[in-house]
């Protein structure tokens, strides 16, 4: 175990550049995840980690090693890659007892190890077959067995469910969080998927067209987005934004599309008339009578909640509430955000006012 | 309803027993089969058969044979040329697939690589195969030549020789000159298809081997070998009966020559039964050639066929 230092590491691809300076701190033990949407450059910044790119400038250090021009198989760290990558001529054994054969371990050595990620991984009964014999959470499973059979100082994890259904995918997230609660190796995880980040991460690093949005804890990160980049990207369904105006006239309050009046605590100092985007995450609306007019366009029930999808001000918004309310396409209600927990940002910057 | 489904009916009945039989799967089925079942016989049944057939006769051009059993095999078990080409078929058939298998392997791996002008050195490779057979073999008898041979002359003028190399008088030089011109032809079919296999494995394997700490040289033996052996038996099996029935390249450079010791199976047989006239002979020998043809190709069948990796989805 390790801790991971990433210092102002830029790439490039020729004259193009896809990281622009990234730095992140990781502690030991820590599990990280880089989440971002596809083309955000969070891959490849895993890449460099794993030593499978070049770093073009900054530097990487794990433990106390900067590790820039070291190679991959010197840098004690173990990769499950998105397609699992299992060798299809070995067994499942074969498969994760490969490192430590190359490592001229002995065979007593490589048995006991691979018995024991195999049975931390429920793999016991599959060791014989070979990864073409093996359904998708068995593979992903292997690959993972094929990483922590080397005890390795870094876990790296890219993109690893994406090719699992759904249900599945669920229940490897857990899996690999107990796992990394049991081993406490220090992991990177790289996806897509908020969701993901949000469940796994001790620590997210949203990452967005090469550079860092933000870092933190996956609620620091809900409650608190520095940005309207982070603020949508993370929590599903999405928050809503209004533009609009800060209108100061003895109470705050903000104006948004069509004179819509929505409820502010308080208003940034000087920013009376000020252009800011308006942020509501789905479940801060209320029904009241004090609320902004709203038509009801469509409803989704989802069992334990009910999507409501409204139009504010001319603006398509989407409310999320837990108990059951009989709405009707076409209803009209009063939705009233929470003023304590909105969020304003600066439209021209996007910054958190 | 009714209606419109009563004359249909009425259809069906008055339908004659040909357009029945062209409603049949299992004659339609049939009858999509006939054209390439009737070009296999024609073309490869019939003549094989009728090479057999030959081969136990005594026929001669512009002659009726009779069938004679065994007598031309027994005629050539005794018969010292034809266990010479026998030799020299075998010889020019190991040598020639051992090593071009070797520079293939070499180059495909080469070309799998980053390379400058890629492309263009792609091109150059596959240059051997595009070049009609028959010239390629022109173009070595010339190099070969005892009075013109650009070798000879390069090395006289290099001062490393003094006089001419005797490249196709000489029985042992001679093989090996067909060998390597057998090789020079050979090596582009199978570096182009040992490249294919290489591209067909997944890059992320080599990443997990590297990160799993394999050496450049782990890497070839534990991923790249077992990965490629599917198509290197399939390129291999190829390899193997081409050369073994070459008869181009040997026609046009020795013609079987010098005292026979060039001479493969297939450049006797032609000159037996096509030169010499003895059809019945010229066949039996071609015969002779199915049996070693047969095992090198159970060889590959056996000995390289799809390992238990390769079959996905049962225990």
């Amino acid at each position: 175990m390790s801790s991971v230092q990433i210092r102002d590491v830029r790439k490039s691809f020729g004259n193009f550049e896809v990281l622009h300076g990234v730095s992140i701190p990781i502690e030991d033990g820590q599990f990280v995840v880089l989440v971002g949407p596809s083309g955000c450059g969070k891959s490849t910044l895993l890449r460099m980690l794993a030593g499978l790119e070049n770093i073009t400038s900054g530097t990487i250090s794990i433990g106390d090693r900067v590790v820039n021009n070291v190679q991959p198989k010197e840098r004690d760290i173990a990769m499950v890659f998105q397609n699992y990558a299992l060798y299809p001529h070995m067994t499942v054994g074969e498969n994760m007892g490969f490192s430590l054969k190359l490592r001229n371990a002995g065979s007593d050595e490589i048995n006991k190890r691979v018995k024991r990620a195999a049975e931390i991984l429920a793999l016991t009964p599959l060791l014989e077959r070979y990864p073409r014999q093996l359904s998708g959470g068995q593979r992903q499973r292997v690959a993972m067995g094929r990483a922590i059979v080397r005890d390795p100082q870094v876990f790296l994890f890219d993109e690893p469910l994406s090719n699992l259904d759904a249900k599945l995918r669920v229940a490897m997230r857990t899996e690999i969080k107990e796992l990394h609660q049991r081993l406490k190796t220090t992991t990177v995880y790289v996806t897509h998927d908020q969701i993901e980040a949000m469940t796994m991460a001790d620590k997210i690093v949203v990452m967005h067209d090469g550079i860092v949005e933000q870092m933190g804890t996956p609620l620091e990160l809900y409650d608190k987005p520095e940005n309207q980049f982070v603020a949508g990207f993370i929590g599903s369904p999405a928050m809503n934004f209004l533009k609009g105006h800060i209108r100061v006239n003895g109470v705050a309050t903000f104006e948004g599309p069509n004179g819509v009046k929505l409820p502010l605590k308080t208003a940034p100092a000087a920013s009376d008339g000020k252009p800011v985007v308006y942020g509501v995450r789905p479940e801060h609306f209320t029904i009241a009578d004090d609320g902004a007019d709203a038509e009801i366009v469509v409803v989704e029930p989802t069992g334990s909640e009910t999507q409501v999808f409204a139009k504010v001000g001319g603006e398509q918004v989407v409310a999320v509430f837990r108990e059951r309310h009989q709405f009707n396409p076409g209803d009209k209600v009063k939705l009233k955000p929470d003023p304590n927990v909105v969020h304003l940002f600066d439209e021209a910057t996007g910054k958190r006012l | 309803m009714a209606v419109i489904a009563e004359p249909v009916a009425a259809q069906v009945k008055r339908s004659s027993l040909w357009t029945r039989a062209f409603e049949s799967r299992n004659f339609l089925g049939a009858m999509f089969m006939v054209p390439a079942i009737a070009i296999l016989i024609l073309f490869l049944a019939y003549p094989l058969a009728l090479g057999f057939w030959l081969g136990m006769t005594d026929t001669k051009i512009g002659g009726v044979g009779r069938f004679i059993g065994f007598q031309n095999f027994v005629s050539l078990s005794k018969d010292s040329v034809f266990w010479l080409s026998v030799f020299n078929t075998i010889f020019y058939t190991v040598f020639a697939s051992i090593v071009k298998f070797a520079i293939g392997l070499y180059l495909a791996l080469l070309l799998n690589e980053r390379l400058p002008f890629k492309s263009m050195v792609r091109a150059i490779v596959l240059l051997p195969f595009v070049v009609p057979t028959v010239l390629s073999a022109i173009a070595f008898w010339w190099i070969y030549d005892s009075q013109f041979s650009i070798i000879s002359w390069v090395l006289i003028k290099a001062g490393i020789l003094t006089h001419y190399i005797d490249f196709l008088g000489d029985p042992w030089n001679a093989r090996w000159s067909v060998v390597l011109a057998n090789i020079w032809r050979g090596v582009p079919f199978v570096a182009i298809t040992l490249l294919a296999g290489l591209q067909t494995i997944s890059p992320s394997l080599y990443e997990a081997a590297n990160l799993d700490g394999a050496t450049n040289m782990q890497r070839f033996r534990h991923i790249t070998l077992p990965m490629l052996s599917p198509i290197i038996a399939v390129v291999m099996t190829f390899s193997v009966l081409m050369t073994f029935t070459d008869f181009q390249l040997i026609y046009t450079i020795t013609r079987g020559g010098p005292i026979n010791a060039t001479h493969l199976m297939a450049t006797l047989s032609f000159q037996r039964a096509i030169t010499g006239g003895n059809l019945g002979e010229g066949a039996a020998i071609s015969n002779a050639m199915i049996p070693f043809l047969v095992a090198a190709i159970l060889l590959s069948f056996f000995g390289l066929q799809r390992s238990r990796w390769q079959q996905g989805g049962r225990d």
